[in-house]
């Protein structure tokens, strides 16, 4: 089983051995409304942890998506320049953002479980 | 679904007895016109006027004439008239009616101001004319400049940006050549996160960087977060005074002081001067350069994507940087220093970057805020600040027990509530403010700032009258018991008593269709 963590920005990243898929939770997607637009990273763009890396508009806001840790893009997901709904459908699964390269595995320590996360989001309302 | 209670704004001519469904023979409601588009109507061949027809003449186009039909619309005098009107009265704006948005002209446009802009001697003056036959002109351009310096007690003043973003680039623009001027290529521009969202952009278009900075749970910037992150790399912060969130940014003598002390610039967004004026002078709390919007502070009209205008006065050591062109006094009366040519002569030790745009300014705003400031004296123009922010803490305190203020204590020029007043109602920000259409009302600015969820904001600036809030706020406390009573049919299909129902913003954003284009369309050749 693969292994998810997120960050108190609300993006998530799913491990798979050395690369990294990341999108934004549930509950982004729920507080921002239905997104009308996704700008995603350049494939072979390095990126730092807590760097800009994807902007997410929504009727609502336009949001910074952040690195939730550093490395090398190597896949972004196409279907959400034609179909940025995908985000709200499916924030967690069809509606990643990108793949990368993980730098440094040791980053993932600093980010939240599912079970943290969980919790720090009832410590939000 | 039945959204037909009884209309909180009653007694406005709103029909309860008529029959819901009912529909009308010509598409119209009462003698509210539907209209179509001006493309979608007319018959070929008409003309306002009648022409002669066009003699035959050889063509010397080699074969490049228009084959097709050019598509444009075939109309009678009156017809155009008509369609004209009819769009005119769908509008809704400060004349008609309470405007809470607090955006460009937001507050009323005294007809003073209109009377004396269409003084020939303003509206028929050209920029291309000797500067002689238009000294009345530059005077104006002179004495407006002369109380925005008083007003702000800042030195120095460019009058020619278009309006407030143009201002603030105007600005950015000065700060980043004063740097230069030294040597000194700085990178970064800390701005709140409360912050209009045409301050980062300014400072990406200016080629900075933006660094973010925190607000604290009272809504006023984090001091000690802004500390963390100043160095001698950061050009300048961004800041608007009073905030977004309605409040006065009460450490702000603090952040001019750990701003200037690493040689950083201290630019204050004017767009919320209205609550100041007269009071403050930006100057005093050591801000070294501010726009101030005219359409909003002194009331000249910018609705509709008229004409704004947005001088930026500047600090003794950023002036030298301010923009061509500007008025000086010379020995034969008022001139304009208009290239750098001139600037040399005139031997002020100016170095400006060049021009924001053609021309000298919005000559028309110019003589519009002339007269309101002229009309209303240094000590009416206190006034206007005074009576602005007891407007705003009149529905502040005649609404916080039933809706939820975002913060405590009281407010500014704006009153910032949240959603939390309609939580577990499944009444959104967006249907309530949709619900206030239907009461007649334009719904206020909504999901801004940012940092508020489910956002409310109200500026009632000066213009309303204690009797028009009132009507304003017994509506919103009556459609925040309808929300807390679960009645949410007349909110989440709101509206249902406008011209258009809810428009889709999600497909207007995801699919826009820009243009019109014609169903059939003609075969016309390029």
């Amino acid at each position: 089983m693969s292994d998810v963590r997120f960050t108190k920005d609300h993006e998530w990243v799913r491990i798979e051995g050395d690369t990294a898929t990341v999108g934004i939770s549930e509950y982004a997607q729920e507080q921002l409304g239905d997104v009308v637009f996704v700008e995603l990273p350049t494939v072979g763009a390095d990126v730092e942890a807590g760097g800009d890396a994807a902007v997410v508009e929504s009727v609502k806001a336009a949001s910074e998506v952040y690195a939730p840790i550093g490395g090398t893009i190597v896949e972004v997901n196409e279907d959400l320049e034609a179909t940025p709904g995908l985000v709200n459908e499916s924030a967690e699964d069809a509606g990643w953002f990108w793949r990368m390269e993980i730098s440094d595995a040791d980053e993932l320590e600093e980010l939240m479980t599912t079970a943290d996360y969980k919790a720090f989001l009832e410590g939000l309302d | 679904m039945s959204a037909r209670s009884q209309a909180h704004s009653a007694g406005r001519g709103v029909d309860n007895d008529a029959p819901e469904t009912m529909t009308t023979h010509s598409g119209h409601r009462g003698l509210q016109m539907e209209e179509p588009l001006i493309f979608e109507m007319g018959s070929t061949g008409r003309t306002g006027v009648d022409l002669p027809p066009v003699p035959e003449v050889a063509s010397k186009l080699g074969g490049l004439a228009r084959q097709g039909e050019i598509g444009l619309p075939a109309l009678s005098e009156p017809q155009v008239v008509r369609h004209y009107v009819r769009v005119s009265q769908k509008n809704y704006a400060i004349d008609a009616g309470l405007y809470p948005l607090g955006s460009c002209t937001m507050k009323h446009n005294p007809r003073l101001n209109e009377k004396v802009a269409r003084l020939p001697g303003f509206s028929d003056v050209h920029p291309l004319q000797p500067q002689s036959t238009v000294q009345g002109a530059l005077e104006v351009i002179d004495t407006v400049a002369h109380w925005l310096i008083t007003l702000t007690g800042l030195p120095g003043v460019a009058m020619s940006p278009a309006a407030g973003a143009h201002g603030e680039l105007t600005g950015m623009m000065a700060i980043r050549a004063a740097h230069e001027a030294r040597g000194d290529a700085r990178k970064r521009i800390l701005v709140p996160d409360s912050a209009h969202g045409t301050n980062p952009a300014t400072a990406v278009l200016c080629g900075y960087q933006v660094d973010p900075v925190p607000s604290l749970a009272n809504g006023r910037i984090d001091l000690e977060a802004l500390k963390a992150k100043l160095d001698d790399d950061v050009a300048a912060i961004m800041l608007t005074n009073p905030n977004t969130c309605g409040l006065f940014e009460d450490q702000i003598i603090e952040v001019a002081e750990a701003i200037h002390a690493v040689g950083a610039y201290f630019y204050c967004d004017g767009a919320n001067f209205n609550a100041i004026v007269g009071k403050v002078r930006p100057g005093d709390l050591g801000i070294d350069v501010m726009h101030l919007n005219l359409h909003k502070t002194f009331s000249t009209p910018h609705g509709g994507g008229g004409p704004g205008s947005g001088p930026v006065v500047m600090s003794a050591e950023l002036t030298p940087f301010a923009p061509l062109p500007y008025v000086v006094k010379g020995a034969d009366g008022l001139r304009l220093v208009e290239t750098e040519a001139d600037q040399a002569a005139a031997g002020d030790g100016g170095q400006a970057y060049g021009r924001m745009r053609s021309f000298h300014g919005q000559m028309g705003m110019f003589v519009r805020a002339l007269a309101f400031m002229m009309s209303h004296g240094a000590d009416g123009l206190r006034l206007v600040a005074e009576d602005s922010v007891l407007n705003a803490n009149y529905v502040l305190a005649r609404l916080k027990d039933v809706m939820t203020p975002a913060y405590r204590g009281p407010c500014m020029h704006e009153v910032l509530f949240d959603d939390s007043f309609l939580k577990d109602t499944g009444v959104t920000t967006l249907d309530f403010s949709k619900a206030m259409i239907d009461e007649g009302f334009h719904p206020m600015t909504v999901y801004f700032p940012l940092i508020v969820h489910g956002a409310m904001l109200t500026e009632p600036t000066e213009s309303e009258s204690k009797e028009s809030m009132d009507v304003f706020i017994d509506t919103l406390r009556g459609l925040a018991a309808d929300a807390k009573a679960g009645d949410t049919a007349r909110f989440i299909g709101a509206p249902y008593l406008a011209p258009r129902r809810r428009l889709d913003e999600t497909q207007a954003a995801r699919k826009p269709r820009l243009r019109w284009t014609p169903e059939a369309p003609a075969e016309a050749a390029e």
